[in-house]
């Protein structure tokens, strides 16, 4: 209990990199998953619906065999142990990016395809091809995605599974405060567990009332400069 | 607005995140859980790192996938306690050379109305025998770890296979020490253990240490440096000091002197 009570350097630090690998990740995942989303959602090829069911599947993706496929690229014997990335935030963040990837892509999807429809006729009279209409469409959307980032970053934040196996939940180094519960309920210290699973409680409710403060913010101003 | 956000969180987490993985020399040990949560090697490092300024990063897990991880090559140094299969992690060429580093001993905990009745009894064999003999709730590791596998050695010995009772009073729980000791807790469970990880566990409810003191009953801790013949990126010299540190004087005393609630839980016996 001292842990947190004191505000414990160490206990900061564990949250800080927390914070670090989830945004990071959630980042990543929206330079990939926003783009594919959105062409998802105009383009028109054979076994496009598929492909949506497989990517809306993905975001049910169990954390622990994402650790585990990620554990098997990255471990030396691996295809990609040459770059000794297991055990390091690196790994952590290349876990979450596939968790966190598919529903911020899945999301994107769902409003970038409404927004198309919308906008089709104009679209269309513009003479903007489907594809080249992606960037405007994201743009106009910016405001509904930023809850498909809070989504993943939800997903990534309070991810365990994954990130327990990649980065070897070693101390000072990849421990974060999901493993940190773990490791703190396996010693039994139940109430510690507990107090750290409210702080995460608290991480992601600044998290999210600060991105909603700022994407009010955002319609707003937007509606000034209309 | 957003993108500007967006650009600062960038700025934020690319200059933070690099003294992550400062240059600092380091060692990757594969090590068990009793070592961890007990916390001995949050306790002694500390001295070895200052000495050599060699980071020692620990993976706690179960001693089963301990081995395989470090098969994988996911480690310079395997520091385990289950001696047949280190001898085998050895003889398989994985591991240049075994070391006895501690021991301590396991316990058989459950719960004080003790329905099998077996407390204060010298003889495990006997105890484990009584507990299948009356179906009491027994939990077990059931993930090939150091002390699942002791677990299962000490069924043999009793003539007993309780995996047939799997499901019913003998739980599995797949589980390390400490998850497993909190299942046992929950339902008022017999179930072995290391004494380490049980002096340093916090909710032991109404579990009480019933058999104690059996030789049988000892946990002997080994240490590998991993074969860098099988996978050359193991940081053989790191990982050597390291080895020969907790194996000579100043490793071995530090091991003695760590004591928790004034009671010594790994004995140093390298040769």
């Amino acid at each position: 209990m001292a842990l947190i009570l004191n505000g414990d350097a160490e206990l900061w630090a564990i949250v800080l990199l927390s914070l670090k690998v989830s945004i990071f990740a959630v980042l990543i995942s929206a330079l990939i998953g926003m783009p594919v989303g959105a062409a998802l959602a105009v383009a028109r090829f054979p076994g496009r619906r598929v492909l949506i069911v497989l990517m809306n599947a993905l975001m049910g993706f169990p954390p622990v065999v994402v650790g585990l496929l990620v554990y098997l690229m990255l471990s030396r014997s691996g295809p990609l142990g040459v770059l000794e990335l297991l055990y390091t935030p690196t790994a952590m963040i290349i876990a979450q990016v596939v968790l966190v990837t598919p529903i911020i892509a899945a999301l994107t999807r769902q409003v970038v395809e409404m927004l198309a429809e919308e906008y089709s006729e104009q679209l269309r009279s513009l003479g903007v091809s489907r594809l080249a209409s992606v960037p405007v469409l994201l743009w106009d959307a910016r405001l509904a995605l930023v809850t498909a980032l809070l989504a993943g970053f939800g997903r990534a934040i309070a991810e365990v599974g994954a990130v327990i196996i990649v980065g070897g939940n070693i101390n000072h180094v990849t421990r974060v405060m999901t493993t940190t519960i773990a490791l703190e309920t396996s010693k039994g210290n139940l109430a510690l567990a507990l107090a750290l699973g409210a702080i995460l409680i608290g991480i992601a409710v600044a998290v999210n009332a600060m991105v909603s403060t700022l994407s009010l913010q955002a319609e707003r101003e937007g509606l000034r400069h209309a | 607005m957003i993108r500007n956000v967006i650009r600062a969180a960038w700025i934020a987490v690319g200059l933070t995140a690099a003294p992550v993985s400062a240059e600092e020399p380091f060692i990757v040990v594969q090590s068990t859980t009793s070592t961890q949560n007990s916390g001995l090697l949050d306790y002694i490092l500390p001295g070895f790192e200052a000495e050599t300024g060699i980071d020692v990063r620990v993976v706690a897990v179960g001693t089963g996938q301990a081995i395989r991880n470090a098969i994988n090559g996911d480690g310079d140094v395997l520091l385990v306690h289950s001696k047949l299969a280190e001898d085998q992690f050895v003889a398989d060429g994985w591991g240049v050379e075994r070391f006895d580093v501690m021991y301590n001993d396991f316990v058989l905990v459950g719960p004080k109305s003790d329905p099998a009745k077996v407390r204060g009894g010298m003889d495990i064999v006997a105890a484990l025998t009584a507990v299948s003999e009356v179906e009491a709730p027994f939990a077990s590791r059931g993930d090939d770890s150091g002390t699942h596998k002791a677990e299962m050695r000490l069924w043999d010995w009793a003539d007993a296979d309780p995996t047939d009772a799997s499901g019913t009073w003998y739980r599995e729980t797949g589980s390390g020490m400490g998850a497993t000791l909190n299942v046992a807790s929950g339902m008022g469970a017999y179930v072995l253990t290391d004494r380490a990880t049980w002096q340093s566990f916090g909710n032991r409810g109404d579990l009480e240490i019933l058999v104690e003191g059996d030789p049988r009953l000892f946990n002997q801790y080994g240490i590998i440096l991993v074969n860098p013949d099988k996978h050359p990126q193991v940081r053989v010299s790191a990982g050597q000091r390291f080895i020969d540190w907790l194996i000579g004087p100043d490793g071995q005393a530090a091991i003695a002197s760590y004591k928790l609630e004034g009671q010594q839980l790994f004995f140093p016996n390298a040769k």
